[in-house]
């Protein structure tokens, strides 16, 4: 097992593109680094120029504190998991498990061992003789996986692993990847875009953009401080709702004002959050997530000192144990960079209204209690300790420790 | 010559080309409106039967028939009059003029399939993903398109002889010259001259292998590769465990119709020696056989013979297709 460390890497690729731009990126020793972003951030390139399938146009890669940009890959003392699995279709189940240790010349005794304990651990035993296209793609899966095991490599990388699995079996196979990260305790490498899988797996999560590093942090971290509007936009479903909002102070205390609505700000929040005080009198970017609003009929009792919000439900979509109540503001969308960007790969589940009439749509996720229809009008009420504040002008997180430098 | 077209003298053509086709149309009517009255249970069955019925008529002609009386013709004399049980066969397989043309037929066999499969995998590979690519599968593909009799004689003119005294006009013969040997006189020399017209076979045939066996290889996916690069695969054993075992259809798909087309080879061997020196193989013995020194029933056996040797190979591969069908 190995820490692996980037010092500014760069990608660039014939033609001009940069990839990879200024990558610095430390995963620690038994670490499970999860790199997410929208398709073209550059995420796989970084991993593949871990593993030595790409070129490194500048920087240092180092795995296990040992310089690897001229090594190949298969020096480099790592095992890869490939999204559609890369297994040889020629081979069995248990010639594609030993494959790498026949090459690597290891003992016959060794191998069948390793194998065989490989196998018991993925529930493979079975298929041991089974070639490739006689499996599901669930079993295809683990069958990669277990390439990857039986290497017993310093670290595990894994390019988008589950997503050719379907719904389901994905998040049993997200469970048994945390399981087995937590048994074998190999640093592992994660590249997704799908950032429910980054917050469920990553023990920290990595942010990336056009090339370049966003934010890197635990997941919770990332959900509650973004460092700025893209990854607050990213992670998180449904995304985070945003505003163009005023902040102002009134007689009594500091507020939000936008649409029509007044959210009074903590004082709290500007402890938490310095420099805020001097955005008072100045636009701001306002993000509420979802999560933070409830039913008020629902929530009656438990939300005595939120603000209420009237509105009319659009689309309500029932999720069993949530609503998500989409409803209309009467302000224009927000047209940040960061913001379109974030929107552009957001889910696909997020339904789209025709906005007229500078109206932009926001989403509430409340408990299903609410009995909400579409059509009708519901008071929710907001958590506003855990209002988000922007920067209109640089897309950053007002106050946030990483976006102060 | 005259190339004018006078519509008006074709009339009486037309006209025959008009009625045969309305009388088509008009049997076809018939048979399908019989067709319809057929009862229910019967009409697939004869509707199958309608349909092949031309087809299978054809096939009968041109296919069945005359297989049946070369079949026949084996068992009888040089003039086809009186029956000779085996003897043709006897001959076939004891007379040392017959024997040689075995057994080169089978140097042919062992030969060619195999090195024009290497020749081409090792050109596929090679020029694999350069930047030439597509320019060099061009150039090695040409000779495909040059018959084989008129590769034969371009090739004839490589392995010319003139008497040493004299310029030499073959490229083989010059360049043993330029290096101070003496020409020779390579078509004239068994063994090798058979070797000398593989050459021949392989250099057009090599392009075909070559095509088929890329694609193969651009098939393969590039994250097996990938994936064995990362578990530690060596050049040459990328090449043997994952590339190989990977295209292992393709190749068989070459060696099999390599083998098919070197088992029928006439027209190289026809075209350069005429089959003399040591060089004939079936197809042209045949040939000879049957049209030249009026030996039918002799000629009549190589051919069942040839047919023999053929039909497993072609099985197999139906077989295999079959099997990548599924």
């Amino acid at each position: 097992m190995a820490s692996i460390v980037l010092n500014s890497v760069d990608k660039i690729y014939a033609g001009g593109v940069k990839a990879v731009n200024g990558l610095n990126l430390e995963i620690r020793d038994g670490e499970f680094m999860v790199l997410v972003g929208p398709s073209g951030c550059g995420k796989s390139t970084a991993l593949r120029m871990i593993a030595g399938l790409e070129d490194i146009s500048g920087g240092e890669i180092l795995i296990g504190e040992k310089v690897v940009n001229h090594l190949p890959p298969k020096d480099r003392d790592i095992a890869m998991v490939f999204q559609n699995y890369a297994l040889y279709p020629h081979m069995t189940v248990e010639e594609n498990l030993a494959f790498g240790l026949k090459l690597r010349k290891m003992p016959k005794a060794e191998i069948s061992k390793r194998v065989g304990e490989a196998a018991r651990m993925l529930g493979l035993e079975q298929y041991l003789k089974r070639k490739p296209a006689a499996l599901s793609g669930g079993q295809r899966q683990r069958v990669a996986m277990g390439r990857a095991i039986v290497r017993e490599p310093q670290a595990f990388l894994m390019d988008e692993p589950l997503s050719n699995l379907d719904a389901k079996l994905r998040v049993s196979m997200r469970a048994s990847l945390n399981t087995m990260h937590e048994r074998l305790g190999v640093t592992t490498v994660y590249v997704t875009h799908d950032q429910v899988e980054a917050m469920t797996l990553g023990d920290r999560v990595c942010v990336l953009r056009d090339g370049l590093l966003q934010q890197v942090d635990t997941p919770q971290n990332l959900f509650d401080n973004p460092v700025n509007l893209f990854v607050a936009g990213f992670m998180g479903s449904p995304s985070m709702n945003f505003v163009n909002a005023e902040l102002v102070r009134g007689d009594g205390g500091a507020a939000v004002a936008f649409a029509g609505y007044k959210l009074p700000v903590p004082d709290a929040t500007f402890a938490e959050k310095p420099g805020l005080d001097q955005f008072i009198g100045r636009q701001v970017i306002l993000g509420i997530r979802p999560s933070d609003f409830e039913d008020s009929v629902a929530a009656n009792g438990h939300a005595g000192g939120w603000v209420r919000l009237p509105v009319r439900a659009e689309v309500t979509e029932e999720l069993g144990s949530e609503i998500n109540v989409l409803f209309l503001i009467d302000a224009p969308p927000v047209q940040h960079q960061d913001t379109v960007a974030a929107a552009d790969t957001g889910d696909d589940e997020d339904a789209t209204l025709p906005l007229v009439g500078d109206k932009s749509l926001w989403t509430a996720r409340v408990n299903s209690r609410s009995h909400v229809r579409p059509g009708q009008n519901i008071e929710l009420v907001v958590d506003t300790h855990n209002l988000h504040f922007f920067d209109p002008t640089s897309g950053l997180s007002i106050g946030h420790a990483g976006a102060r430098v | 010559m005259n190339l004018d077209f006078d519509l008006a003298a074709e009339q009486p053509k037309l006209v025959q080309l008009l009625l045969g086709v309305v009388a088509f149309c008009a049997v076809v009517a018939v048979l399908l409106l019989a067709l319809d009255r057929a009862p229910m249970r019967q009409r697939a069955r004869l509707h199958a039967a309608i349909l092949l019925a031309p087809a299978l008529i054809l096939l009968a002609i041109g296919l069945v028939v005359p297989a049946a009386r070369t079949t026949l013709l084996s068992f009888m004399s040089g003039d086809g009059t009186a029956w000779v049980g085996l003897d043709n066969y006897v001959w076939m397989f004891t007379q040392p003029e017959a024997v040689t043309v075995l057994r080169t037929t089978l140097i042919w066999v062992a030969l060619v399939p195999v090195l024009v499969t290497a020749v081409g995998l090792l050109y596929a590979v090679l020029v694999d993903r350069t930047r030439f690519e597509s320019l060099a599968k061009s150039l090695v593909f040409l000779p495909m398109a040059i018959s084989f009799v008129g590769a034969g004689i371009i090739w004839k003119f490589v392995y010319a002889y003139r008497p040493e005294e004299s310029d030499q006009i073959g490229l083989l013969n010059q360049i043993v010259v330029a290096f101070g040997g003496t020409p020779r006189q390579w078509l004239l020399e068994p063994p090798l001259n058979t070797l000398f017209l593989i050459a021949v076979m392989v250099w057009i045939q090599a392009g075909f292998a070559t095509v088929v066996l890329s694609a193969a290889i651009k098939g393969i996916p590039a994250e097996i590769v990938e994936a064995a690069r990362l578990d530690g695969a060596s050049p040459v054993q990328m090449f043997f465990r994952v590339t190989l075992p990977s295209i292992r259809s393709a190749v068989l798909v070459v060696l099999v119709t390599q083998s098919i087309g070197t088992l029928k080879l006439f027209d190289i061997v026809r075209t350069m020696t005429g089959g003399q020196f040591d060089t004939s193989v079936i197809a042209n013995e045949m040939y000879n056989q049957a049209f030249r020194y009026g030996e039918t029933g002799k000629g009549a056996a190589l051919a069942v013979f040839l047919f023999v040797l053929v039909t497993p190979i072609v099985v197999y591969q139906i077989r295999q297709r079959r099997e990548a069908v599924r």
